[in-house]
């Protein structure tokens, strides 16, 4: 899983029936210490994200196993947003 | 499956139903030297490791088979604790 900073917000009006009211958020993968790395991607958001927080994503197959992701054609879901991380050193 | 050291801990009190009660950790994937590689990511923990510890995980969809019957949407999980490595 990856820590990633909710960078925007995407508008789909045509889209798979399965993605029907799902939210679509921009995300930009982030190291433990908040700097952005890595190129930005589009995640489902289940936990109710917004713009600036620091989330957790989980990618491919396993994105399906969110809740009420069953069988919905994504493969980066937003499953939590983080508090905090400590790192030692 | 990859061997990594676990280097921070990650809270998050609002997450999917499936996560709850799972330990979060930062872990650094190493090299074979025990040189640090590539990226830091974020592991669900199977094994009881500690912030510190050399362990080994899986990635993929088979993260969440140690969690078995849950469901915990999870793409890397800690399923082992390092004692020593032979090169």
């Amino acid at each position: 899983m990856l820590l990633a900073r909710v960078t925007g917000t995407v508008v789909a009006t045509r889209k798979d029936e399965r993605l029907v009211s799902n939210k679509l958020l921009v995300v930009r993968p982030v190291d433990p210490a908040g700097k952005l790395e890595g190129s930005s991607l589009v995640a489902v958001d289940t936990v109710d994200a917004g713009v600036g927080e620091t989330v957790l994503i989980v990618s491919g197959s396993s994105a399906r196993m969110a809740s009420g992701m069953k069988d919905c054609p994504v493969d980066a879901v937003i499953v939590g947003i983080v508090d905090e991380v400590t790192t030692a050193g | 499956m990859q061997v990594a050291r676990v280097v921070g801990t990650v809270v998050c009190s609002h997450k999917d139903e499936g996560l709850s009660g799972v330990t979060l950790l930062v872990i650094q994937p190493l090299a074979k030297d025990g040189a640090p590689f590539g990226r830091t990511l974020v592991a669900t923990d199977a094994a009881g490791a500690g912030v510190g510890e050399d362990v080994f995980f899986v990635r993929g969809a088979e993260a969440s088979f140690p969690f078995h019957p849950r469901t915990v949407p999870t793409d890397a999980s800690i399923v082992g604790i390092v004692d020593s490595v032979y090169t």
